[in-house]
């Protein structure tokens, strides 16, 4: 009995342990941003603020400095958010209209359209960048939210379409064609039995998809326009710039607002996250 | 009254579909495999010029001390998020409350991008302000913990980051599959007083050896595409020693304008892909064909 207390105790101090190292920079982070400069300065990291301000969190939000540019995160907080709500529309539209037709109208053609995206979809990203760059060019949406949108939607369709059509493989078959045989048409089937029929996988989608924009980096990086740039490289270059002091605080409250919605997304719908992620990795 | 017919809306429906596939994907990849042999220099040039860019790629000492990053990196990450995912799976597996939150706590960095991850860290091991200050401030005035800007350690840093960020996708899938392991294990193994250690290690382990292949793969992926955690962390600095392939691309893209060697080191990326999947690749199609 000593012996299996002593045993579930260390289990627990373990997972403890490990609860800690994973939460710390988290709590590091979070007393940083409501302390002054100066204290940020001197103190230790781990130490509580002697003085509580929000004064970083308001700056980080509208008054920050890249450079001449001091406008916050603001901004680019919002220009993410214009980019990621249409291309998340788009591509689980496609991704879902794909997952129908390879599943329940299934031929040839669309299998071999299915493995090749399946496929592509393991190709670094680097490799698409400069013909992105010549297409974007061509079509004049360069550096414009229409640019980063189309992007995303381009990007986000192999892994909407493999979520959806693993989905609807599952679903019976008597239902279509039981729709078939009612005389059903071919949207008519989709937008009537088969979408009411996603609710979860929608959820799941539209967070994974979501996310995946939001903190995406590269594309952001490369064909953000200055002024609008998606969040992840305007807190970057927020964070890698400086102009005489370096005022940490502001810097952690800037990067702690740009996590907040995945962070809350995950908080709130934890649940939906792990079933998309581990589905997509068992699956994929 | 029917405008078309259903073969006419599949190929309406998977057009936008072909064009990602052709256009946006293969077509790309041709592009820049195409542009690995050219002279392109700021803008994309079609004058082929054979292997020079090759020649030029790997006669360059930042690519080779990228490329050799990657694999230290990769393996380091690779091992750490999946012995470090298992010993948490098991010991989740064995707790009998909390289990829900402290799946959370491991959980939650997953969520954030690895630009915050690496600004994140960039902060707590930046030796002015994260832990070398802490220590120093309290008293240990000659405590040292500058990995983060030594050319040697450097890399360290960044696995030490992506570590912490992708522990818990791993830690979760082997949960789940310990979980759907057969409960009757336990009272077999009970009857023989096999310690519980061994159970995990002997047979329950073993038989997770898909879910172990999935991590690895997922992982690899991962390190041939990490740029983002590197730039926020070290941005491949001091100088270059902590740069990886994915940020060596960019550079030369975007930065000084050797589209043509670029392409090639991008070329590589894939061709070091494709050569670590092809055992992959072998074993699925001889198990499918068993």
């Amino acid at each position: 009995m000593i012996a299996r207390t002593g045993k579930s105790a260390l289990i627990y101090a373990v997972l403890v342990l490990f609860g800690l190292f994973f939460l710390s920079p988290l709590y590091v982070m979070f007393v940083a941003s409501f302390k002054t400069l100066a204290e940020v300065r001197q103190s230790s990291i781990f130490s509580l603020p002697q003085v509580w301000t929000i004064e970083p969190w308001i700056k980080a939000w509208s008054g920050a400095c890249s450079g001449l540019d001091c406008q916050g995160i603001r901004p680019f907080f919002i220009a993410t958010f214009e980019i990621a709500i249409p291309a998340v529309f788009f591509a689980i539209f496609l991704g879902a209209l794909n997952g129908y037709v390879m599943t329940q109208w299934r031929s040839k053609f669309a299998d071999i359209l299915f493995g090749l995206l399946l496929i592509g979809s393991f190709v670094p990203l680097q490799l698409f960048l400069i013909p992105l760059a010549v297409t974007l060019r061509e079509l004049d949406i360069y550096g414009t939210t229409v640019g980063l949108v189309l992007i995303h939607t381009v990007y986000g369709i192999p892994l909407t379409t493999m979520l959806f059509r693993n989905f609807y493989i599952s679903l019976p078959s008597e239902l279509f064609k039981a729709a078939v045989i009612d005389g059903a048409g071919f949207f008519k089937i989709f937008f009537s039995v088969i979408v009411p029929m996603s609710p979860a996988i929608m959820i799941v989608a539209i967070i994974l998809v979501f996310s995946g924009i939001y903190n995406d980096f590269l594309f952001a990086l490369t064909f953000g326009d200055t002024s609008k740039r998606p969040i992840m490289a305007a807190v970057q270059n927020l964070v890698a710039t400086t102009y005489g002091v370096k005022e940490h605080n502001t810097n952690i409250a800037a990067v702690f607002i740009s996590a907040l919605p995945t962070l809350l997304l995950f908080l709130f719908a934890g649940k939906f996250f792990v079933r998309g992620l581990t589905h997509g990795a068992v699956k994929g | 009254m029917k405008l078309l017919n259903n073969h006419a809306k599949i190929a309406l429906v998977l057009c936008p579909t072909i064009i990602v596939a052709v256009y946006f994907i293969w077509g790309f990849a041709a592009y820049t495999a195409y542009l690995s042999f050219s002279k392109s220099t700021f803008l994309p040039n079609h004058e082929l010029i054979g292997l020079e860019n090759y020649h030029t790629l790997f006669d360059d000492i930042r690519w080779w001390v990228a490329y050799a990053n990657m694999f230290i990196f990769g393996g380091l990450y690779i091992f750490g998020c999946i012995i470090f995912g298992i010993l948490l799976a098991i010991l989740l597996d064995r707790a009998t409350k909390g289990e829900s939150l402290f799946r959370m706590f491991y959980l939650y960095p997953m969520s954030l991008s690895l630009v915050v991850t690496g600004l994140i860290w960039q902060w707590v091991l930046n030796p002015t302000s994260g832990i070398q200050h802490l220590f120093r401030s309290s008293g240990y005035e000659n405590f040292k913990f500058n990995w983060i800007v030594s050319q040697d350690y450097a890399i360290y840093t960044i696995v030490f980051a992506a570590v912490w960020h992708g522990t818990g996708l791993i830690m979760i899938l082997f949960l789940s599959g310990i979980k759907s392991t057969d409960p009757e294990i336990w009272k077999a193994t009970k009857i023989d007083q096999i310690p519980v250690w061994r159970v995990y290690l002997n047979i329950i382990l073993p038989q997770l050896r898909a879910i172990l292949l999935t991590a690895v793969l997922l992982l690899g992926f991962q390190v041939v595409r990490s740029f983002d955690v590197v730039v926020a962390l070290t941005n491949g600095g001091p100088g270059y020693a902590s740069d990886v392939p994915a940020r060596y691309v960019f550079e030369y893209f975007f930065e000084r304008g050797k589209i043509g060697q670029g392409s090639a080191a991008a070329m590589m990326m894939v061709t070091t892909m494709i050569v670590l999947i092809l055992p992959y690749l072998v074993f699925e199609i001889r198990r499918k064909d068993a």
